[in-house]
């Protein structure tokens, strides 16, 4: 077992999941099987080897300090749930005490 | 079936300049096209019948005004749903972004706009890129034009299947770990994988973004390169784009050629869990490069083997990042009641499929701190073995060739709920992905087994793209002149009707 | 369960614990353009209208590296002593929270631009080195508008509106490493740190550093050890420090409050706090059950940096003189003592008695004016001297006039209250009042022999050697002459008639 039902329930909790009960059944042992398959990786990495984050080797790629032109504010909150003097509006940030 | 719906786009492009078809006409065929058989297929989330309409009259008026166009100038094209698009809405397949309508453009879809091509809607995909199959799609999966109780491949599958089923010539896809090359390979059409950093990513919605690479689909060799040409090149939007000429891909796929070329077969690619009719049709084709010239050999990429858990590793740790932006405070669907870290809990639970939760949970774990350096750290130094056994390779050999997927299309439903099963189509695509190599699927028969398309693919050093369509057109040539037609003439039912 | 503790003075405090504290110190860059694409970074700009894709995090986006932002950071690396990194990369810090909009920031995690320097700051004539952990380069976030419940604050609020103008103006984060062995002085060097940082931060030009705007705001990390045990005791870090005072007032209430926890057996706690400017206490911020896991990992959407070596020492080669060279410069040039230097720049006169040394003026003098006359007239008009309505070039003047003995000081000063009343330049004025000093010898003979005569008394006193009583005569005469007399000349030919 790499990973128990516990720990899933975790991870739904860091990944802002709100999973129900069965999700967590049914999740925790693909994931276990996922987990125990991938650690293949470990079979072969070896010390020494440098990590790759990126193929292209690319470095220093940067623009000028250049203004572009912004959205306009109806086109920035179009897709938004609720909007509320021309700002976002969410739900309030801490949990009730 | 009407004759404009089957033409190539090479073939639209000097019809069009020629002035013996307009625009309008050719997208009015393909739109009368999508009418008629996407509710069997479906490919599209979404048809921009109006606007491709009205873009098309207006190439029209441009060339009879005399002005200079460009080859796809009133070629329909198909978008995959994850490039941003204004006036289209823009999903990934996706319940999360159902109706969302972006601010912005993609760089590529608004390269090809300004080309003149006439974007005609947004197709179907696995939510967000994840699969192999479209089942994963938000709205319901797409069919393979082969055979409607199979899968269409993905997660481009929508665009697959709408060049397969003749409703676009062209379409364009993406590539995360195979999901261009695989569903080409099951739709009997040609797919490619560019070079990583040679098509823009800017407004590409990310999957796992060292990885995501845009990519075109045609039902021929020289048709992908046409598309392929029109969206590359340089995007200073885009830190990772490379600032290189594009190889010139329309160039090397009018003049396929194989003889003298070294052509190494990745001995890795092969034995258990590959269909016996999958690899009757490579070997052939392996057999029919050596016959047109080129030196074969075996090459051994031992790492290989490794890709796939390298790359469940370092796909999901990128998504469970990348996804996080999903949380119903901006945009898209917003679910629940309480507190913002409620409702965005409750939003991403309704919004998201159950593929989709399953990689944000293994990406979240994969970065964990205490689990970091044993998976993710691990599987990027995997990435560099594979790297190196690319390099250790094209020192050798020109190319690479092997089978693009284990397996023709499989049922609807047979893999749903068996992720490691679904995951295993992408055994052979997954290295060129995490080395940034370039890739193509290029049709080679019909397995014997099931009658449906089996793919040969092609893996270049980054930046020789050129080389995957001189090798793929020469294939294409020698075994249309075999079979006296298209591969695509053979499909049955939806097709030929 | 909060336990409350009772309070402990700082001086019982510091008896027996020593100190040791630690800053993270966020700075604006005055780039133009955000730190990953081309919107506007204008403070006070009307909600959302300075985004884009890139900074509201829309699906498809991808950051691009301002060079500018990257400069500047090298820039205070190089002011800070600091090594530059030869390669480096940007890392994703994951967290949700609804004033990021991507729910990660782009930071840098454990490949910062610049590592290893220090700070030398000036505590009572003394210098303490606050050595510099790091400098890295990351992205601001969206500011929210707390409504419903009290005051605005998060607490209790029904519903927050999240303008994201801010989300992505680069940020400099500037860490130190733990400062231990201040002592009693712990308060007062950290504000030191932070005052010396601005200057520095000013003179590089990299930000207008402005505690009241957010451009420049301080988490204070602090920690007890007790006397003797060379154990260092769990850190807080504190928030909202948000001006130079709060600094000194927050690390002083920690260490109040920290002592009152260990006398009473009780256990500090690593936690965020929260700094009440009215109150000048700190109050316990979300609770960490979960402690925070930020998954940090490279960024893919950016590329690595790898700053040239040519690069580095251009940037190198563009630094102004530093405060600290140029302390090093006045002090010396000025033969001033520390103490005097920092009095000179507490006032923030030190710019003004430099141009005034170089518009000709002593240094003496040019301090003595800045420092006096006009450091008061600043005070009560509750403004900078620098915004006094004269020129070092006029204070120089003034004391030239002094120097020549066309003016005495009484009309110096008259001359000044004038030029900063707007009458003009001093020649102006000394010309418009007629304030030139008397120096003509037979007027002011004549006067002296008035004053004799119409004090025989005193003139017999002087003559019979009670030089002293000379100060009355002297008197006389500057008051006939209206004050215009040079009274040390008055002076000499009264004793000389009486001699």
């Amino acid at each position: 077992m790499s990973i128990t039902r516990d720990e899933v329930a975790h991870l739904a909790r860091l990944s802002r999941l709100a999973l129900s009960d069965e999700e967590l059944d049914h999740l925790a042992p693909q994931l276990d099987q996922i987990i125990s398959a991938v650690a293949q990786v470990q079979e072969v990495a070896a010390e020494g080897i440098p990590p790759t984050s990126h193929a292209t080797g690319l470095t220093n790629v940067f623009r000028e300090d250049e203004p572009a032109p912004c959205l306009t504010p109806e086109q920035a909150l179009s897709g938004a749930p609720a909007v509320e003097l021309q700002r976002f509006k969410v739900p309030r940030i801490l949990a009730e005490e | 079936m009407d004759e404009l719906i089957t033409m190539t786009a090479a073939q639209l492009s000097a019809a069009l300049a020629a002035g013996e078809v307009t625009a309008a006409e050719v997208t009015a065929a393909h739109l009368d096209r999508i009418a008629d058989v996407d509710d069997r297929v479906r490919a599209f989330l979404h048809v921009a019948r109006d606007d491709a309409l009205a873009r098309a009259r207006d190439i029209d008026r441009r060339r009879a005004a005399g002005e200079p166009l460009g080859p796809l100038a009133g070629v329909p094209v198909a978008v995959k749903d994850l490039f941003t698009t204004v006036g289209m809405p823009t999903t990934c397949g996706s319940r999360i972004l159902d109706g969302w309508y972006p601010p912005y453009e993609s760089t590529i879809t608004g390269r090809l706009r300004d080309a003149g091509a006439v974007l005609i809607g947004k197709t179907n995909m696995d939510e967000f890129a994840m699969g192999s199959s479209t089942e994963n799609s938000g709205f319901g999966p797409s069919r393979n034009p082969w055979d409607l109780a199979k899968v269409p491949g993905g997660s481009s599958g929508g665009s697959a299947a709408a060049v397969a089923a003749y409703e676009a010539p062209l379409a364009l896809g993406s590539d995360t770990g195979g999901s261009i090359r695989q569903p080409a390979a099951v739709c009997g059409i040609v797919g490619t994988k560019p070079t990583y950093g040679g098509s823009s990513r800017y407004g590409v919605v990310a999957f796992a973004s060292s990885l995501d690479t845009p990519g075109p689909f045609g039902r021929t060799v020289l048709d992908a390169a046409l598309l392929h040409e029109a969206m590359s090149g340089h995007d200073p939007m885009d830190s990772t784009s490379i600032d290189a000429p594009v190889p010139p891909v329309v160039e090397a796929a009018r003049h396929g050629d194989v003889a003298g070329m070294r052509v190494g077969v990745v001995s890795e690619f092969s034995g258990e869990g590959y269909q016996p009719g999958v690899m009757a049709r490579f070997t052939e084709a392996v057999e029919l490069l050596e016959s047109l010239g080129a030196k074969v050999t075996e090459v051994s990429c031992p790492h290989f083997t490794y890709a796939l858990p390298a790359y469940y590793l370092i796909a999901p740790s990128e998504v469970s990042s990348n996804l996080a932006r999903f949380d119903g405070m901006r945009y898209g669907l917003r679910a629940g009641t309480g507190s913002a870290e409620e409702v965005m809990a409750q939003t991403r639970a309704a919004g998201f499929g159950a593929e989709v939760k399953r990689r944000i949970m293994l990406g979240t774990y994969a970065l964990s701190s205490g689990y970091y350096d044993a998976y993710y750290g691990k599987a990027q130094q995997v990435r560099t073995l594979i790297i190196r056994d690319f390099e250790a390779a094209f020192g050798q050999v020109d190319v690479l060739v092997s089978p693009v997927t284990p397996t023709t299309a499989f049922p609807l439903g047979e893999r749903a709920d068996d992720p490691m099963a679904m995951y295993l189509a992408d055994l052979c695509t997954i290295p060129a992905d995490l080395a940034g190599n370039a890739a193509i699927s290029v049709p080679c028969g019909l397995a014997d087994e099931d009658g449906l398309p089996a793919g040969l693919q092609v893996m270049a050093p980054p930046l020789a793209d050129d080389r995957l369509y001189r090798v793929a057109a020469a294939v294409e040539a020698a075994l249309e002149d075999r079979w006296g037609h298209p591969l695509l003439a053979e499909a049955k039912g939806l097709i030929a009707k | 369960m909060t336990l409350t503790y009772d309070t402990v003075s700082y001086e019982a405090a510091l008896g027996r614990y020593e100190p040791v504290f630690g800053l993270e110190t966020h700075v604006e860059l005055g780039t133009r353009t955000k730190m990953f694409c081309g919107c506007g970074t204008a403070f006070g700009a009307e909600p959302n209208t300075q985004t884009c894709p890139v900074c509201l995090g829309l699906p498809g986006s991808l950051p691009v590296v301002n060079r500018l932002a990257i400069e500047l950071t090298i820039k205070i690396g190089l002011a800070l002593n600091c090594s530059i990194a030869s390669w480096c990369r940007f890392a994703r810090k994951n967290y949700f929270y609804p004033d990021m909009p991507k729910n990660f920031q782009i930071s840098q995690y454990d490949e910062p631009l610049c590592t290893e320097g220090y700070l030398d700051v000036l505590i009572g004539g003394k210098t303490v080195r606050v050595g510099i952990e790091r400098v890295h380069l990351e992205e601001d976030t969206g500011k929210s508008l707390h409504v419903g419940g009290a005051t605005g604050r998060i607490q209790g609020a029904e519903y927050s509106l999240v303008d994201y103008n801010r989300a992505g103006i680069p940020l400099v984060e500037i860490v130190t490493k733990p400062v231990p062995g201040t002592g009693f002085l712990a308060p007062e060097v950290a504000r030191a740190y932070v005052t010396e940082l601005r200057d520095v931060l000013r003179v590089l030009g990299v930000s207008d550093v402005r505690m009241e705007e957010g451009s420049l705001r301080c988490d204070v990390n602090t920690s007890l050890s007790a006397r003797g045990s060379g154990v260092w005791g769990t850190r807080t870090e504190t928030k909202n420090v948000n001006s130079l005072r709060s600094v000194e007032r927050a690390v002083r209430y920690e260490i109040e409050r920290q002592a009152a926890v260990l006398d009473a057996g009780g256990r500090v706690i690593q936690e965020t706090r929260h700094f009440h400017e009215d109150s000048g206490v700190t109050t316990s911020g979300r609770s960490k059950e979960e402690a925070q896991d930020y998954r940090y990992f490279p960024e893919p959407d950016l590329v690595p940096v790898a700053p040239a070596p040519q690069w580095v020492g251009q940037i190198r080669a563009s630094l102004p003189e530093l405060p600290s060279a140029r302390r090093a410069r006045l002090v010396a040039a000025w033969s001033l003592s520390e103490l005097e230097f920092e009095a000179l720049r507490n006032v923030g006169a030190l710019g003004v008695v430099e141009q005034t040394v170089a518009a000709g003026a002593s240094p003496a003098d040019a301090r003595k004016w800045w420092l006096g006359e006009l450091a008061r007239r600043a005070n009560d008009s509750g403004v900078e001297v620098t915004d006094l309505p004269i020129t070092p070039a006029e204070v120089a003047r003034v004391a030239a006039l002094v120097e020549s003995g066309a003016l005495n000081d009484r009309l110096a000063r008259e001359v000044i209250e004038a030029v900063l009343e707007g009458e003009g330049s001093p020649d102006e004025v000394v010309a418009a009042r007629g304030l030139a000093v008397v120096s003509d010898e037979a007027a002011l003979l004549a006067a002296i022999d008035e004053a004799i005569a119409a004090n025989p008394d005193v003139a017999q006193k002087v003559r019979g050697g009670k030089t002293a009583a000379a100060g009355v005569l002297v008197g006389a005469v500057m008051k006939a002459t209206g004050g215009k007399a040079a009274a040390a000349r008055v002076r000499d030919l009264i004793l000389d008639r009486l001699a």
